[in-house]
């Protein structure tokens, strides 16, 4: 929150803000022992990852928590970063609010350069003992490493033995510090952080040894580094008053045109002559004359003018392939029954700040069912532990009516129950933390509505998933019927009469009535196996379209059962199966190569051209075939009579028992 | 042999049903078979016999559910066990036939309830009977000491006769599962009543306090629910001795079971009530009345024992003023008594005081 920062900076004037920082550890994350150590290795590990990132380099972060005696931990983070030279060291490591991040809009983990620094003083401050930093440049043959000695007051650190040694790191920094904290397990825990930055970071590579021992290691899920993020001018939507009086002040522009076209994003000089004739402000005033009227002016002239969104390629989201990678990488042995495709929603902006919001929703397997949904909040890469209650994420999920979308939730409102896991990432170029220690997403209207809408749109489908799962469990009793029973029926009876054994068919569309659809993937020998059936149970023959979305070029040609009729950019490819009689079945299949196992393992296929409440076990394609996902499909299928004709009762299933008789 | 009639009409009846299933496929229709409804609120008193029997309410087993073309699919293969046995003169048992279903695949039983509830069936659509289909019960141990004479035709066809009091030992002759005419029939008997008794050890009671040649009394051990050849047994003994029938059992709302459906036939088997039920058969306790008159020792009704007695309050066997009385006393008092709970007052009360009185009451015994 930039109010609180600036709160900060003036303070310095009066008392240092390092004892300001004494005086205050629990807005920073400090106030319980347990707590402490948690703070201490996300700060740090936020910071390896901003430097490895800066520097375009695949984060390679280790951590290791060791037991001193009673309350005191030995900390070492370690990363493979660019590396700090000398002199900066004491800056980087040593004082509060330094770094480039303060005035810059740009997503970043650390955002106020509070972090890391306030590690080193806390564990000065509860050990006594001076954090020891190593570094190294790739330009140095050796590393540098030296120990920091705070004053408190004067929001300063000194460097003391300070040495050159052999380190056998291209580059790198390590941080050691000694500090008193109790190391726990369980939902906020160090293991449970570091998981966290695992699914939101599927580029990096964390190592973890706990103090008791063994070594966690969470591999990457992916050798692409996240797209730069840039710095961007502020965008004028959402700019508040002051910050505009005070930009006017200190611009260098000399006309008010100028500096609204310099100083902001998306203000073109036709936009700033717009805005300003809304305004009522000459074009050519000098911006350091611009009186508090006509600031107020410009900042409603904006709303009524037409700007451009904020430039998003600022922001980093983590893109929906890679949310659904990462959590399936991390979740490891625990089996989920669904991932739901994740939801990367556009770029939005409050307050002249572009933010994105993700989502994706596990489901079901081996997750827990008896009881909430676990939450996992992060806000620009960095997982969120604490004060749940009071982040915008909670909030919005609390909002949702889950029931509508198959979780259970007492009332409507509240922390939905079941056997899911609920993922929310927010980013931008400043999110908005309730208070320094970020661990809580502010209520903005603006983000917490966009939470919502993406939660809603995951949500929509798990539903269709649940659905489709209901109604396919339904129908498979009747495909077992008709695939097994019937016809052995038809086959015992033939014998026992001593006739030929009848045909089935008729009697297999009436049970049935539809065409079942049942498809897999299969991966032996490299390969990729795909089979679609066709099983049409209905008493007419039918033709239809199967759509599929596949890695097109992956497909071994002459592996195809049927050539596709067409095949669009994005891999969508359309068969046109013409004629499958009645009660007679059509496999499509094919293989794929040079595909890992974990990249295709699930079909996602339409049809069309047919009836859909006939079909079973495959959507509809979307009305818009750009529409990578269906809405949720109401329609009740035609489904063959279920209840007893002309109020027969079901032989089998009376309710009433016979009991404890011969 | 003499039942050879009743094998090969049973063969017929089975490839009727079967033709009538091949019948519905060839028609392409969804294969059904009705059934009559084997509840309790479909059986009706059958003035004629004295007994309950089916009414008309049938219900359907049809291939459009998983459960109902599973037993269609149970049914062909155990029409096609039926006839292979017949064919080839062998006999199996229920325990038999389950086990043999193992190798039906899909049409396997999950456990010996479904199999015998669907041989069941089978006698209720084809009017046979299960032993008409070479089936038959375990024999269930229910035995017999008092001064009645049979004559059994044994397994290698030799006649015997014996006297249920001197030709046994102290455990009583061995009801066989067979109690047909071919099997066994009544030679003479001295006695003024029999005596069903439900438990072991109140059988083991009256014997050893000679309730028997005292009494002039012959006494049948039911072991819980009667089997049908003990059933069968009790209702000729009744109709060809002529000799009163009473039920002593405990007094709680199975044992109400036990005795309605010796006397008034089983809901299972509806189908032969006329054959097994033996209409005059007297309850002799014991009563909820009992357990207040004699204040016997009790113990609470558990919830399953309250929901059987509500049940019995809807159950139309259960409906004259004596049952209404007894089921709606014990739901007030909340309490059951074994039978044994008369030894409170000694070895001897229950052969000296207890059956005496009631046996008096119910002008069994003069």
């Amino acid at each position: 929150m930039a109010s609180i920062a600036h709160e900060l900076a003036k303070k310095q004037k009066e008392i240092s803000v390092s004892e300001f920082f004494e005086k205050n550890k629990h807005i920073l994350g400090f106030d319980s022992l347990t707590r402490a150590l948690i703070t201490a290795v996300k700060e740090s590990v936020d910071n390896s990852l901003d430097a490895c990132e800066d520097a375009g380099i695949l984060p390679e972060v280790f951590v290791r928590v060791k037991k001193e005696r009673n309350n005191e931990y030995n900390v070492v983070v370690e990363d493979n970063g660019p590396g700090i030279v000398k002199k900066q060291v004491p800056n980087v490591f040593g004082r509060l609010l330094y770094g480039s991040r303060f005035h810059a809009r740009a997503q970043r983990r650390g955002q106020q350069g509070i972090g890391v620094s306030a590690v080193v003083m806390y564990a000065q401050i509860t050990t006594g003992k001076p954090a020891k930093i190593r570094s190294k440049i790739s330009d140095d043959d050796v590393a540098h490493q030296c120990e920091l000695v705070m004053d408190t007051k004067k929001n300063r650190a000194q460097s003391t033995k300070e040495d050159f040694v052999i380190w056998d790191k291209e580059h790198g920094t390590r941080l050691e510090v000694n500090l008193k904290g109790k190391y726990v397990q369980g939902r906020q825990s160090i293991f449970e952080y570091l998981k966290g930055v695992a699914i939101v970071n599927p580029h990096a590579r964390l190592t973890f040894v706990p103090p008791d021992g063994g070594t966690i290691v969470f591999e990457r899920s992916t050798e692409d580094m996240p797209p730069p993020t840039k710095e961007v001018r502020p965008h004028p939507e959402g700019v508040e008053l002051g910050e505009l009086l005070t930009m006017a002040k200190y611009t260098e522009a000399k006309k008010m045109t100028s500096f609204l076209n310099t100083e902001f994003s998306r203000i073109s000089l036709r936009v700033a002559r717009e805005v300003l004739d809304h305004a009522d402000v000459p074009h050519d005033q000098k911006p350091s004359r611009l009186t508090l009227d006509q600031a107020g002016a410009i900042v409603d002239a904006v709303h009524r003018v037409r700007i451009m969104a904020p430039e998003t390629d600022c922001l980093s989201p983590i893109g929906e392939g890679l949310i659904r990678k990462s959590l399936k990488n991390v979740l490891g042995d625990l089996k989920a029954s669904f991932y739901a495709p994740p939801i990367t929603r556009e770029p939005k902006v409050f307050a002249g700040n572009p933010f994105v919001v993700e989502v994706g929703i596990v489901y079901g397997g081996q997750l827990n069912k008896e009881e909430s949904v676990q939450i996992l909040r992060f806000a620009n890469r960095v997982p969120l532990m604490y004060q749940q209650g009071a982040c915008a994420t909670t909030q919005a999920i609390e909002n949702v009516d889950w029931r509508r979308y198959g979780l259970e939730q007492r009332g409507g409102k509240g922390i939905p129950f079941g056997p899911a896991i609920i993922l929310v990432h927010v980013a931008s170029t400043k999110i908005p933390f309730t208070s320094e220690s970020k661990e809580a997403v502010a209520n903005v209207p603006e983000i917490r509505e966009e939470i919502e809408l993406a939660l809603k749109a995951c949500a929509r489908r798990l539903k269709t998933h649940l659905n489709k799962a209901e109604r396919k469990s339904k129908t498979r009793v009747k495909f077992d019927i008709v695939q097994d029973i019937i016809p052995m029926i038809a086959q015992k009876s033939a014998k026992i009469v001593g006739k030929p054994v009848p045909d089935i068919a008729g009697t297999i569309t009436k049970i049935m009535n539809v065409v079942w659809v049942e498809d897999g993937v299969t991966f032996d020998k490299k390969k990729h196996h795909v089979s679609v059936k066709l099983y049409n149970y209905t008493p007419k023959s039918q033709r239809l379209h199967v759509h599929m979305v596949l890695p097109y070029d992956g497909v071994v040609g002459k592996s195809l059962s049927l050539e596709p009729a067409e095949v669009r950019n994005g891999g969508k490819v359309t068969w046109d199966v013409k004629r499958i009689a009645s009660t007679e079945v059509f496999e499509l299949s094919f293989d794929m190569k040079g595909l890992d196992k974990d990249e295709y393992d699930e079909n996602e296929l339409y049809v069309s051209g047919i009836d859909p409440a006939s079909v079973i076990g495959a959507d509809v394609l979307p009305g818009d075939w750009d529409l990578e996902h269906v809405k949720i499909t109401e329609e009740k299928p035609a489904e063959a009579d279920e209840g007893a004709e002309n109020g027969e009762v079901d032989y089998d299933e009376g309710a009433e028992v016979i009991e404890d008789e011969e | 042999m003499k039942s050879k009639g009743r094998h090969l009409r049973a063969v017929d009846r089975l490839t009727e049903l079967a033709e009538d299933i091949y019948r519905q496929i060839d028609e392409r229709k969804i294969p059904k078979m009705s059934i009559p409804l084997r509840t309790k609120s479909n059986i009706r008193f059958d003035r004629r016999s004295g007994v309950w029997k089916y009414g008309r309410s049938m219900g359907v087993r049809s291939a459009k559910k998983l459960t109902g073309a599973q037993m269609l699919l149970r049914t062909m293969y155990m029409l096609e066990f039926m006839e292979e046995m017949i064919r080839n003169n062998k006999s199996s048992t229920l325990r038999e036939m389950y086990y043999i279903s193992e190798g039906w695949e899909k049409a396997k039983f999950s456990a010996q309830d479904e199999s015998n509830m669907l041989a069941e069936d089978l006698e209720i659509i084809t009017a046979c009977m299960r032993e008409d289909f070479k089936l038959r019960p375990e024999e269930d141990g229910a035995r017999v000491i008092g001064n009645i004479t049979i004559q059994e035709t044994d397994r290698k066809g030799k006649k015997k006769r014996i006297n249920c009091r001197d030709d046994v030992g102290d455990s009583g002759y061995g009801i066989p599962y067979n109690v047909e005419k071919d099997k066994i029939s009544f030679v003479d008997c001295d006695a003024d009543m029999m005596v069903a008794i439900e438990t072991g050890g109140m059988f083991d009671r009256l014997v050893e306090n000679r309730f028997d040649e005292e009494y002039h009394a012959v006494l049948v051990h039911l072991k819980g629910q009667p089997a049908r050849s003990t059933r069968r047994f009790i209702k000729r003994a009744n109709e060809e001795m002529k000799l009163p029938v009473c039920v002593f059992v405990d007094g709680d709302p199975w044992s109400f079971r036990i005795h309605a459906s010796l006397a008034y036939g089983a809901i299972k088997t509806a189908h032969l009530s006329e054959y097994l039920a033996t209409p005059s058969a007297e309850y002799i306790g014991i009563t909820a009345s009992d357990i207040l008159n004699y204040d016997l020792p009790t113990d609470k009704l558990s919830d399953r024992d309250v929901q059987a007695l509500n049940a019995e309050k809807s159950d139309p066997r259960f409906s004259d003023q004596f049952w209404k009385h007894e089921i709606d006393l014990m739901l007030d008092i909340n309490k059951k008594a074994e039978q044994q709970a008369l030894a409170k007052y000694g070895l001897d009360f229950v052969t000296d005081t207890y059956l005496p009185e009631k046996l008096t009451e119910l002008g069994i015994m003069k």
